[in-house]
């Protein structure tokens, strides 16, 4: 089952500052999400929860502890190394879409792609493909200020997921949009998972947490609680 | 449960045999809440009673039908046009012993409440599977299936924010040393007025 494991953290502690004016972050964060798991990550603001998610995707190093994505050590690799390892596994979706207005759909799709030295014609037709899954593809040179809010979620969400990139970190993504459209967005998540991808979908609400498969609770830094720990396969055999 | 006025509700689309009636109020209500025959039975004696439906033997005098009435569907109007009032709600349950709870010593009130919230939040993650399972409705009962799943999903959410909400609350009377276990008040009550819940502080310490 090893293999499943898609990202890894061990022990991490995220400290700011020293002696008595330190501030503790993260403290013995261990959480692993395997292909086709989507996990919650619960708390109130101040909790840690974002600072759990820029480590969990490289963008910021822990002051200890490991994190492992797709099998690498990221405390073993140079920024350069782990630049390109993020933009091979992984993408972020935010509140607020962080889509390049000056770009269309295809275009902020592939980008990573081509960040990454593929093929201008190949990065397209991976990010038409991925554009294809949320389906949009009927939008992919459409820019972002043409689309409506679900939609740029959803194209975010295809970035996310482009290529070989098989983990989503998710921060309130459904947070800018109502609530229909927020559950058409986080319906897509879960199906990009249920096909084979895994994330960590950050949230205060419960209401959005209920799509995952485990739910974790953060406070001070620290996971106080898991609910609704079930095996990955009996949930599978639960969806038709 | 307004049991009988969706029956009516439902005869007022057209006349029914109550074994149609059991089956359209079930779908239309995405099978949440299943009735048995005594209680579909029961309700139409009641609405016949009250003259809000009528019934007639079949053309091959088998079995029954039912039709509203005028009257019924005056009640039908009124039903849709009012509010629903609660007086009491499951939740209430929860509520007391939540509220009983703070009251008694030696009792990890943070434990109840954390117990409580994960049992809500794994029915939380249930219904979102039921309704991840359902796509967009295309009929009217798919539509009505899931307006009910959300119904039960927002109930469920209220209930995790006021268990958020009571914790925090608990956490601060506590910080502050305020609202310690209340024992029981021996003052014997006075006639003609309420006993006052008032309490010494040695008491309150012990």
């Amino acid at each position: 089952m090893s293999s499943d494991i898609l990202l890894q953290l061990d022990g991490v502690a995220q400290h700011y500052g020293r002696g008595q004016t330190a501030v503790t972050a993260l403290s013995g964060v261990d959480l692993t999400v395997r292909a086709g798991e989507l996990v919650a990550v619960m708390g109130a603001s101040g909790s840690g929860k974002s600072t759990l998610l820029t480590i969990a995707g490289g963008l910021s190093t822990p002051t200890s502890g490991e994190v492992i994505i797709e099998g690498s050590w990221l405390s073993t690799m140079t920024p350069k190394a782990i630049a390109a390892l993020r933009r091979k596994t992984l993408g972020f979706v935010f509140q607020d879409f962080n889509l390049i207005p000056a770009l269309t759909a295809v275009e902020n799709v592939s980008l990573p792609l081509e960040l990454d030295g593929r093929k201008r014609s190949r990065a397209r037709s991976a990010a038409l493909d991925a554009l294809g899954t949320v389906e949009l593809a009927d939008r992919a040179s459409h820019f972002p200020d043409d689309l409506s809010g679900g939609q740029q979620q959803r194209v975010a969400i295809a970035r996310a997921i482009v290529g070989t990139r098989r983990i989503i970190l998710a921060d309130e993504p459904t947070g800018a949009l109502d609530s229909i459209t927020g559950e058409v967005v986080l319906r897509m998540l879960r199906r990009r998972v249920d096909a084979g991808a895994g994330g960590i979908l950050v949230t205060h609400d419960a209401r959005h947490a209920a799509w995952a498969d485990r739910i974790v609770f953060l406070r001070d830094g620290r996971i106080v609680d898991e609910s609704g720990s079930r095996s990955v396969d009996g949930l599978l055999g639960a969806r038709p | 449960m307004s049991v009988k006025q969706s029956l009516l509700a439902i005869l007022q689309v057209g006349p029914c045999h109550g074994y149609q009636l059991k089956g359209e109020f079930e779908r239309r209500t995405g099978s949440t809440w299943p009735l048995n025959a005594g209680q579909i039975y029961n309700t139409l004696d009641r609405l016949e009673r009250d003259g809000l439906v009528e019934r007639e033997p079949d053309e091959d005098d088998q079995q029954m039908r039912y039709f509203i009435t005028s009257t019924g569907r005056q009640e039908v109007a009124g039903w849709l046009g009012s509010p629903v009032l609660r007086a009491s709600t499951v939740r209430d349950e929860l509520a007391i012993k939540l509220a009983i709870a703070v009251t008694l010593p030696h009792v990890d009130i943070a434990r109840v409440i954390q117990v409580q919230r994960s049992a809500t939040l794994g029915t939380l993650q249930d219904l979102t599977r039921t309704k991840a399972a359902t796509d967009d409705p295309e009929t009217s009962d798919e539509l009505a299936g899931l307006l009910v799943i959300d119904s039960l999903i927002f109930s469920a959410e209220a209930e995790i924010r006021w268990l958020d909400h009571s914790e925090t609350r608990l956490a601060r009377a506590s910080a502050a040393g305020l609202a310690g276990p209340l024992p029981i008040n021996r003052e014997p009550a006075r006639r003609g007025r309420p006993a006052r819940a008032t309490t010494t502080v040695d008491e309150a310490r012990s």
